[in-house]
């Protein structure tokens, strides 16, 4: 059997966990796939209701994975009246164009890939969006609900800095305890190796070994 | 001179005290720079936590840095034993991303490389876990005869033994001749025997029943819940593969059979990895007799300054190693906003410690052998 659209998932959702508010994502790619962005209260219970529905059964999360969006500026060209001086002083009022930039605030966005072994379905796509790319960039864990995502959220914190509340283990995975920054976002700028360049030198020369060889 | 004995006295643990052990990241049964954070009591494992990142080097952003194009080299190096399907792997998602169309001969020779790549790494693998199990050397030889012989057809028909970089949008690179092809006839007529050989050397041996047998079980319902795919989950009795569920290429025309275990232990996933090699003799058979004369690639599709329209795709194969995948997000520029793998060997390392738990130490060496990792995918 075929899974519905992602309309009557979303109309499903709503009607079996109240409060749930769930939007359905466009996808402009030849494959289509449209997914559905969850909120954070319901996440959990949305996620336990796809996977024991009974006629989806969507038991396997395949893949699970961080994206980053930065900070967007959208520029419009709106047409505006303003009252303009002439350059013999006389005022009038005319129709000027201006150009009015609207500033959509970065997220960081969890995407999840479910798919049901037992009935051989999928896939469903969930995102989660944080509020923000700091001290807000924290998501419920679904870890409780598709253990494969344990490693995979670890890495989404590892390399994105998404901080899985309700995850059992959220350490880094990949890059070492000691590290700080998330290199996988998209401003991230690698360190500069500091490493001091010794040039050996001959004991009793005082030039360079090039110097001496020369 | 007593006194001076009993100074000298081993250390004895207490009774219940727990021992920490680090195994590896040098350790030759890690099969690669992997560490295991082991901690016994006496010999039972009591607790493990697996810890790799040795070979990250952020594959994911130099993807993202790079043209769709010069991606492939890249992939080539995720399994460094299964070229070929990583290959595979990326080229669908990017054609499920901007919506190309392969030509059949392409897909037919897809079909011959990756089935090949399966064959050699299951032997490949067998022959490493009987190496671990102390069957030292001749397995594993065993093994490597036969995947030179598989590597010398790669290198005919791509130029490389393992970073074969073959695949292309659309296609393929090359095509293959009809030399080629008879040499793959050839080969795969033989493979029967050595699989009956390879398989006769050690199944009913008695020390590797009693080592393997309801050693480090994987229970159906856990290996389901945590993602586990490829042989090991249909060492667990899960039919799901993915070359029946999505029929991806021309899956959909060859019949063979998706072998299934039944306790989910160390030898069924032996057995798993030993008639799945049958199945893929099967495919190859098939493949190489219904192959079709034409295109191996559309002329008009973009190889390089390749834009995909804005959106997303994920397209999944069965690689040898379970389902591997890659999600692509495209912003309608030249290069991915965002590349994502999905590494079946890391994913399929969540439950390691759900299997050795209350094992022995010793176990958790072919435990670990019968997952069948490449830390190149792990850590990418």
């Amino acid at each position: 059997m075929a899974l519905p659209s992602p309309e009557q998932i979303k109309t499903q959702i709503e009607a079996g966990v109240p409060g749930a508010a769930v939007t359905v994502i466009a996808n402009g790619s030849p494959s289509a796939q449209r997914s559905l962005l969850l909120d954070h209260a319901h996440a959990r219970s949305v996620a336990e209701f796809l996977r024991d529905h009974a006629e989806w059964r969507l038991d396997y999360c395949s893949l699970m994975t961080g994206v980053d969006w930065l900070d967007a500026e959208t520029s419009q060209k709106v047409k505006v009246k303003k009252v303009v001086q002439a350059a013999d002083g006389s005022e009038s009022e005319q129709e000027v164009e201006e150009v009015r930039k609207t500033k959509t605030p970065g997220y960081l966005e969890a995407v999840y890939h479910l798919f049901s072994m037992e009935k051989k379905h999928g896939p469903v796509v969930l995102r989660m969006r944080t509020t923000d790319r700091g001290d807000g960039a924290r998501l419920p864990s679904l870890t409780p609900v598709w253990r494969s995502a344990e490693f995979q959220e670890r890495e989404a914190f590892d390399l994105y800095g998404i901080v899985f509340e309700g995850h059992p283990d959220l350490r880094r995975i990949l890059m070492w305890d000691g590290f700080v920054d998330y290199p996988m976002r998209k401003d991230y700028v690698p360190p500069v190796d500091e490493v001091p360049v010794v040039v050996p030198q001959r004991p009793g020369s005082a030039g360079t070994p090039s110097e001496v060889h020369r | 001179m007593r006194d001076a004995l009993a100074d000298l006295a081993v250390y004895e643990p207490e009774e219940g005290e727990i021992m920490e052990v680090s195994m590896g990241p040098h350790h030759p049964s890690t099969h690669g720079v992997f560490r295991m954070d082991v901690k016994l009591e006496g010999e039972r494992v009591v607790r493990l936590k697996p810890v790799f990142g040795y070979l990250h080097r952020n594959h994911e952003k130099i993807a993202e840095h790079g043209a769709y194009l010069s991606a492939i080299p890249y992939t080539d190096r995720l399994d460094y034993l299964c070229s070929m399907t990583n290959n595979w792997g990326y080229v669908l998602a990017v054609e499920k991303l901007a919506g190309i169309a392969v030509p059949e001969r392409a897909e037919y020779i897809r079909v011959i490389v990756a089935e090949l790549t399966r064959f050699q790494n299951h032997a490949g693998l067998v022959g490493f876990l009987l190496q671990d199990m102390g069957a030292s050397g001749t397995p594993l030889m065993y093994a490597f005869r036969e995947r030179e012989k598989v590597l010398d057809l790669f290198e005919s028909l791509s130029g490389a033994r393992m970073m074969c970089n073959y695949m292309r949008f659309g296609g393929l690179r090359v095509d293959a001749t009809a030399s080629w092809l008879a040499e793959v006839r050839q080969l795969v007529g033989r493979l029967p025997r050595f699989v009956d050989e390879f398989e006769n050397l050690l199944r009913v041996n008695e020390i590797l029943m009693a080592r393997t047998q309801g050693v480090g079980v994987l229970p159906r319902e856990l290996a389901i819940n945590a993602g586990v795919t490829g042989p090991m989950l249909r060492a667990s009795g899960v039919n799901y593969d993915v070359r029946k569920v999505d029929h991806y290429g021309v899956y959909d025309r060859f019949h063979f059979r998706v072998p299934l275990g039944e306790h989910g232990d160390v030898y069924d996933r032996y057995m798993m990895r030993i008639l799945e090699m049958r199945e893929t003799v099967k495919i190859l058979e098939q493949a190489v007799r219904d192959i079709p004369a034409g295109p191996i690639i559309d002329p008009k599709v973009r190889l390089r300054g390749l834009r995909p329209k804005a959106g997303e795709a994920y397209g999944r194969i069965e690689s040898p190693k379970g389902e591997l995948g890659f999600f692509l997000i495209s912003d309608g520029t030249g290069n991915p906003y965002r590349y994502r793998v999905r590494p079946p060997s890391m994913i399929n390392l969540t439950i390691l410690e759900d299997m050795c738990l209350g094992e022995n130490i010793a176990d958790t060496v072919i435990i670990l052998g019968s997952v069948d990792i490449v830390l190149g995918e792990v850590d990418r």
